[in-house]
């Protein structure tokens, strides 16, 4: 499989990357030069094999069901998940106006 | 001043601390003026004397009220700019996290603090990790202290990601380094740089405020100058931590206590499926010498076959971008980071698509997008099962010849990257050039088995050549003492000479 402009610049809108003209030029036969290597992975015979899920096996655990139970992650850190965001106003993240 | 500070290591540095051959603040001090001196190498994107130095009083004062100092008790340390530090910027080497100055401590290098670590700052690596060279930072390459003895001065690569831990080790800016290893990120600036690192088991150190590339590979360890220091730093990295769903609910074992370079009554697996075509000679011969070795320090060498390992790199160039495009989507300008609010043409102010895709194209370097872009193919509608469940299958596959290759041995040796060290701008025009230099780092990756690269040797054109050594799940104690037993007959003392 290969990709052409219309499918980078396709892939670029899904990513929400901006790509410019040029820039989707020279991707596209960076990225099939890349996609073409991979392909030889369909040579492998993987009949009867499960893929991958867990690179080593793990129980997963639950948090104990109380609140705060490790401040760091609990709540009531409004500030601090605040302080670096580009704009905030009133306890709130800032952004563009998202409704005409 | 007898002996120069910055020549010693972890080990020298924590018992001279605790046994008042000097102080803490002395070798916090010394450090801090190598690392002053040496902006040449670019190998911190920031630096934090005052952080190293208050750490160090806190450890002169414990001495002093003759309380216990901890594992790394005078150590001071360089932060690879991939662990969020509270307080100071942390970047991942990106401009989209530029001025990002975290709220919280990484697991990691809290429990490096609170065994009596300090921070001489923070280490230039790859742009999110995702590099070999250390080239696609947005704060500059890092220079490897390294020059090969034709007498050239041509500017050598570090390796990567770590590729500032890597510098900074070597070149004695710092006795000791965190790295983080996707796919090699420890091993091969180790074996470029000659010097030790170890990537333990997956989930052995909590990747918790560690930034995230490739969530099912992302593992930390320590890099030094030697097999013991490597060992002493990753018992204080590692460790369950509740707040990394990954994390392996195990107590950490004594690692330099149970360091012996004895190998009797161990085997030792040579895969030949890592004999490539057209091996580099210096390479070849150094693994060569590396089963010598081992023979040597009493381990039986046994041939082993690993069958899938040509399909390991293709498998994680689709594996990791698909995970790296599912945790950057996470930069998107709006609660942290750089923010792009472009004119919209038609004038009035953008839309807020219009900035997701503006500050992720001003803040993201070419390899990131390349990566993200593949990521977001392989993983679109149509094309999902083609590409990322048949390599998620070949990694199960992978996997299991790692299972049936250690029911006939302890440890698997191999080399740690197919060349020495390349030129700055050799391989930075042609991605899968760069990629094929991880083609032995990668598998026990996919695998998340323990890895470690020690210096062997220099190559014919004066530069260190590593060796590698795969272990069991869990097993870093195999690891560690087979990498000791190279050290030993290695004897590897060669140094950069400096020049920055």
């Amino acid at each position: 499989m290969s990709v052409d402009t219309a499918t980078v610049a396709k892939i670029a809108a899904l990513a929400r990357i901006k790509v410019s003209e040029a820039e989707l030029e020279a991707m596209v036969p960076e990225l099939n030069g890349i996609l073409a290597w991979v392909e030889q992975l369909g040579e492998v015979d993987v009949s009867g094999v499960e893929p991958m899920t867990a690179v080593i096996e793990n129980q997963l655990r639950l948090r104990e069901d109380t609140i705060d139970a490790d401040p760091l992650t609990g709540g009531g850190r409004r500030d601090a998940v605040l302080a670096n965001a580009p704009a905030r106003q009133d306890g709130f993240f800032g952004v563009p106006k998202v409704i005409e | 001043m007898m002996t120069d500070l910055t020549d010693l290591g972890v080990a020298a540095i924590r018992d001279g601390v605790a046994k008042g051959d000097f102080t803490a603040v002395e070798v916090a001090e010394a450090f801090n003026a190598n690392v002053a001196a040496a902006a040449a190498l670019n190998a911190f994107i920031v630096t934090t004397p005052e952080k190293a130095v208050e750490a160090a009083q806190a450890t002169d004062a414990r001495r002093a009220a003759g309380q216990p100092l901890g594992k790394m008790g005078g150590v001071p340390i360089g932060m690879k700019d991939l662990f969020a530090t509270r307080g100071v910027q942390t970047t991942a080497a990106s401009h989209i996290l530029e001025g990002f100055v975290p709220e919280y401590e990484s697991t990691v290098s809290q429990n490096l603090w609170n065994a009596g670590a300090g921070m001489l700052g923070k280490l230039n690596l790859d742009q999110f990790a995702m590099g070999s060279s250390n080239e696609t930072s947005y704060f500059g390459n890092v220079i490897s202290p390294w020059r090969r003895s034709d007498g050239g001065n041509a500017a050598l690569a570090p390796g990567g990601s770590s590729g500032g831990s890597s510098t900074a080790v070597a070149a004695r800016l710092a006795p000791a380094a965190t790295g983080t290893d996707t796919g090699g990120s420890i091993r091969q600036p180790a074996a470029f740089t000659g010097i030790s690192g170890i990537k333990p088991t997956y989930g052995r150190c909590s990747r918790w405020g560690i930034v995230a590339f490739a969530s099912s590979l992302d593992q930390a360890g320590p890099m030094a100058r030697d097999v013991r220091d490597c060992a002493i730093m990753l018992e204080a990295m590692a460790g369950f931590d509740p707040k990394d769903a990954t994390s392996l609910d195990m107590p950490v074992p004594a690692w330099e206590a149970g360091l012996s370079g004895d190998l009797k009554g161990k085997k030792v697996g040579v895969p030949a499926e890592y004999r490539m075509d057209g091996m580099d000679a210096d390479v070849a011969a150094s693994w060569d010498q590396g089963i010598a070795w081992l023979k040597d320090a009493g381990a039986e060498i046994v041939e082993i076959s690993l069958p899938h390992t040509k399909y390991a790199l293709p498998a994680y160039y689709i594996i990791a971008p698909a995970e790296a495009s599912s945790n950057l989507a996470r930069y998107d300008g709006v609660r942290y980071g750089l923010r792009e609010l472009p004119a919209k043409e038609s004038g009035g102010g953008a839309g807020l698509q219009d900035m997701y895709a503006a500050t992720r194209a001003a803040g993201f370097g070419a390899e990131v997008k390349r990566r993200i872009l593949i990521g977001t193919y392989v993983l679109s509608a149509g094309f999902y099962d083609a590409y990322y469940t048949q390599a998620q299958k070949v990694r199960t596959l992978i996997a299991q010849d790692f299972k049936n290759a250690f029911t006939r041995c302890d440890v698997i040796l191999a080399p740690t990257a197919p060349t020495a060290a390349f030129g700055l701008g050799e391989k930075s025009d042609d991605p899968l050039a760069m990629y094929l230099n991880d083609v032995f780092a990668v598998p026990a990756s996919l695998a998340g088995l323990p890895a470690m690269s020690v210096p062997a040797g220099l190559n014919r054109e004066g530069l260190p050549l590593g060796l590698q050594i795969i272990g069991k799940a869990f097993d870093e104690q195999g690891v560690l003492n087979a990498g000791l037993a190279i050290e030993q007959r290695a004897q590897f003392s060669a140094r950069p000479e400096r020049w920055w």
